[in-house]
């Protein structure tokens, strides 16, 4: 019993350690947005300010870049979409043999490293006569992230109830009707988070876009030459934006998810509700 | 009305596996007709090959007289009740029902009149706004039901529908199945396991193994004259005897057992003296022999055991050569004691007995 | 092929066999293949296409090695970036297996399951926040005149601050804390799965801590620690912004010398030959470690 006492003791002592870890260089680098001084850091405090937002606000640099990120994470999103769920429904549906290799090749994207991703997409373009640009930037990026959509759609289809499908048809649908009508509804919600990823994955994508970019400049390029020139605590204005942002969203996805699971075990008790006084109906 | 379907020796092969050989049946227009055979035997493939979802290796289905090749499932005049039944999940009851309408291009407030009638008609009006989740097994059933009426089919094909719901709905269920088809006279073709469903809705049943038909006829015909082993055994509890066939006698012959010569009517084909032949008896059709059966079909045995049912006990013996047998005794109120190795004499009329070659039996 | 036609028909399957190609073709496989062979040709000036120079040649390759002598112990410097890439990357990867195994067995098995959830919750949240950004945070703390060394002088640690981000220390430290997540899930998704009863089984025949963790719950993990030393070996070895930031010239990572060849040297040849090698090098990694810990590829892809 003592023993089991002192190694949790240490295992609370270490996760506490490891939290902080986590966290205190956010903490950090959030504290010193407010900090007065020309450089960001919160030694030595001269004074708190919101100055560095209102620069932040200033920068048209930043702006530009901002839209530049946002217009290539909808790009993305538009790309990978379809081809991720066309890519899911032509993997579901080909013969075992050809599947795997199929596989493979599909899920070797997320396997590269981002940058050899980049290079192969501009060398690959730039000799079909095409410049590094933002365009280049979202071919580069859906090559990876339409693996990811292509894995959500395809874990949504393999929980399909394929009767549903043919009982479609047997009633008459044209196979255009039945996708649309049925199996489409089905896919929707892996659909539209898989469309959430990738704009998340495009919108903080450095590595691809590094080497794609050409002479455009989207926010994490513009963040990264911030941080090793012309260093502000701008930047660090930026960051806790973005960070608040992700805290805000995590805690929403968390939310929803207790709601949703909640909701789902109150439509089973529901329903078993129902089959039991449907029972005792159906005997009497 | 419904429809003729005809299978024209209808063969269907999943590799080297066959799964349902040289099928040459007709299915009359409006007829209730079952086919009744174990997991596995094939009645699922055939089904599939009528609805439309597989194309067969040979053979032909015919649908009214027309010939089904390449005609996908969604222009065949049939409608498929599926096991699960593939209810929409996401559609409401009214949407589900009108699903078949609506990809017709049929108008919005017509399809809801549909489907209200339909409702109606299945005894569950005010479910329409209902979702899928909301509804108890029954009425699902029901739902899937007027979903493929609700597309006019001349052929309705229903596979196992009823397996999942328990047993004081599933006979409620058949007397509805039959008086639905009835009113509408579709044609329905009905897969089971269960001989139980098979007789009580059928005008026809066609008992299946392993691809092949074994014997089709009323379902009256398929228990008292079962055409193989295989039938004999798959359908009601038997008693069965093996032998040597000793003589023929028009029609019936004499299997010399190893209690002794036991006479019957000879059903199976191809039959000669000195063949190899199997006698079954029914558990009711045996009796207490106190005279009137034949004189010659005697075996005597004794009880392991007895249950007592109120109208009727079945009773389980075991004869002379240690064979398990059963009896099942109508209570006239003379039962006599059944007590664990009590000893009993029994006897079958001749013409209640039949005689086939010895084939493949249904397993237990 | 038939099964997709009889599941979706002509058009959908049409549709979606030449949206599937245009990713697998022209965005995946071509341009790998272009890559390569675009890295066994010279540097060549315009006018030097298509004459006696234009031919293939491993002479991008060779140059890695150029003016490495193993005899003498002298090594090329883009040989040396590159094994000081490997080095560290490694190394990132045995201190993130060996700062997470406790904290995923923890979640995983040491608590209940409502506490677990939440902090779950608290890791996913510096997962989600940017790569660039959690470096950044790392860039203020290790400053010269930064927090870190101000709370070490007022302890008494050390004497005078340390130049944290002047050697390998602060890319190793920046890309453990970047990548340590991706350690976290797959070990810890692989121990949840234990059973625990099979832990207090062990326990009650008398194991000691040690033995039920190296003989129990470790051969059970294996398959997350191998995707978890592949994700993070992968992205320390092909990372750019942790060495950009917190590196020094002397301190270069393999990433910014193929960078460097194709943007400032506007030599892309020897540039694709060098990311083909770090692309070889990942790969190498990926089959020792399938190999090693005997698992497939699905299981990385989850």
């Amino acid at each position: 019993m003592k023993t089991t006492r002192g190694s949790d003791l240490v295992m609370r002592i270490y996760l506490v350690l490891f939290f902080l870890y986590l966290f205190v260089p956010l903490v950090i680098m959030s504290a010193a947005t407010f900090n007065a001084s020309r450089f960001p850091t919160v030694l030595p405090w001269q004074g708190a300010t919101l100055k560095w937002f209102e620069a932040l606000w200033a920068d048209e640099q930043m702006w530009k870049a901002l839209w530049s990120s946002v217009g290539v994470g909808i790009a993305v999103i538009l790309v990978s979409v379809p081809i991720g769920v066309a890519a899911a429904l032509l993997l579901d549906g080909v013969h075992k043999k050809a599947r795997s290799l199929l596989y493979a090749v599909m899920v070797s994207p997320l396997l590269t490293p981002g940058v050899i991703i980049g290079i192969s997409t501009l060398i690959f373009w730039e000799r079909l006569g095409v410049p590094g640009g933002l365009h280049l930037a979202v071919v580069g990026q859906s090559s990876f992230i339409i693996a990811y959509v292509m894995l959500m759609v395809l874990a949504r289809l393999q929980r399909f109830d394929r009767s549903l499908e043919e009982a479609a048809l047997d009633l008459g649908a044209t196979h255009v009707q039945a996708f649309r009508r049925v199996l489409l509804p089905h896919l929707t919600p892996a659909i539209l988070s898989s469309a959430v990823l990738a704009f998340f994955q495009s919108f903080e994508n450095y590595n691809t876009t590094l080497f794609t970019r050409g002479t455009d400049v989207t926010l994490t390029i513009f963040l990264a030459s911030k941080v090793r020139t012309g260093l502000t605590p701008a930047v660090n204005a930026l960051g806790l934006i973005l960070i608040s942002l992700t805290v805000a969203g995590a805690i929403v996805y968390e939310i929803m998810r207790r709601r949703e699971a909640q909701r789902a075990l109150a439509a089973r008790k529901a329903a078993e509700r129902e089959e039991i006084g449907q029972l005792a109906f159906g005997a009497g | 009305m419904g429809e003729t379907v005809e299978l024209d020796r209808l063969t269907m092969r999943f590799g080297d596996f066959t799964a349902v050989r040289n099928v040459d049946l007709t299915i009359q227009a409006g007829e209730f007709f079952s086919f009744l055979g174990p997991s596995g035997c094939g009645k699922t493939t055939i089904l599939r090959c009528i609805s439309g979802f597989i194309e067969p290796s040979e053979g032909r289905v015919l649908i009214g007289g027309r010939d089904m090749k390449g005609i996908g499932p969604n222009l065949r005049p049939t409608a498929l009740i599926f096991q699960n039944l593939a209810l929409f999940p996401l559609m409401s009851v009214a949407d589900n029902i009108a699903f078949g309408l609506e990809v017709r291009g049929v108008g919005r407030a017509e399809r809801r009149k549909r489907a209200e009638e339909l409702l109606d008609l299945i005894a569950l009006p005010d479910s329409a706004d209902k979702r899928i989740a909301e509804l108890s097994g029954g009425q699902k059933q029901r739902v899937a039901i007027a979903r493929a009426l609700a597309v006019e089919p001349k052929v309705m094909l229903l596979d196992e529908p009823l397996s999942a719901l328990d047993l004081k709905l599933r006979q409620h269920m058949r007397a509805e199945l039959r008086a639905i088809q009835r009113r509408t006279g579709v044609t329905f073709i009905y897969i089971t396991h269960d001989q139980g469903e098979a007789f009580t809705m059928s005008d026809r049943v066609a008992v299946m193994s392993r691809g092949s038909i074994e014997q089709v006829g009323k379902p009256a015909d398929i228990y008292d004259r079962p055409q193989s082993e295989f039938a004999a055994t798959f359908v009601g509890e038997n008693n069965r005897f093996e032998g040597a066939l000793a003589a023929l006698d028009g029609a019936d012959g004499v299997v010399e057992t190893n209690v002794g010569a036991l006479r019957g009517r000879v059903v199976g084909d191809g039959l000669k003296p000195g063949d190899r032949a199997v006698l079954y008896v029914r558990p009711e059709r045996l009796a207490l022999a106190n005279g009137g059966a034949d004189a010659a079909n005697r075996i005597s045995a004794r009880v392991t055991h007895a249950d007592f049912e109120g109208a009727f006990a079945n009773v389980f013996l075991r004869d002379a050569q240690g064979r398990a047998l059963i009896l099942q005794l109508a209570n006239d109120g003379n039962l006599p004691a059944l007590d664990t190795g009590a000893e009993l004499r029994l006897g079958f009329a001749s013409a209640q007995a039949i005689i086939v070659p010895p084939g493949e039996r249904a397993r237990e | 092929m038939s099964e997709l036609l009889r599941r979706y028909g002509l058009p959908l399957t049409t549709a979606m066999t030449l949206a599937t190609l245009v990713w697998v073709v022209m965005m995946v496989v071509l341009p790998y293949f272009v890559m390569v062979e675009y890295s066994f040709h010279r540097n060549l000036t315009v006018t030097e296409i298509g004459g006696p120079r234009d031919v293939y040649t491993l002479e991008n390759y060779a140059s890695l090695f150029r003016g490495t002598d193993l005899t003498a112990w002298e090594f090329s410097d883009d040989f040396r970036v590159f094994l000081r890439t490997i080095w560290g990357s490694a190394l990132v990867t045995f201190v993130c297996l060996v700062v997470c195994y406790p904290v995923a067995y923890y979640l995983a098995l040491g608590t209940s399951k409502e506490r677990a959830a939440f902090m779950l919750v608290l890791l996913v949240i510096p997962f989600w926040i940017n790569e660039i950004l959690r470096t950044f945070a790392w860039f203020i703390l290790l400053a010269y005149n930064g927090p870190l060394n101000a709370v070490l002088q007022g302890m008494g640690i050390i004497d005078a601050p340390v130049r944290w981000l002047s050697g390998s220390g602060g890319v190793i430290i920046g890309m453990t804390y970047a990548f340590l997540l991706f350690m976290m899930f797959p070990l810890y998704n692989a121990i949840e799965t234990l059973d625990r009863n099979q832990v207090e089984a062990a326990r009650d025949l008398g194991a000691s801590t040690w033995r039920v963790h190296w003989r129990v719950v470790v051969p059970h993990a294996k398959p997350g620690v191998a995707v978890g030393c592949i994700m993070v070996f992968v992205l320390a070895a092909s990372s750019y912004i942790v060495p950009y930031l917190l590196g020094s010239p002397g301190t270069r990572w393999f990433t910014q010398t193929i960078y460097e060849w194709f943007f400032e040297a506007s030599d892309w040849p020897r540039g694709a030959a060098y990311a083909f090698i770090l692309l070889g090098l990942c790969v190498a990694f990926i089959m020792v470690m399938m190999r090693v810990f005997k698992v497939g590829l699905t299981d990385i892809a989850k």
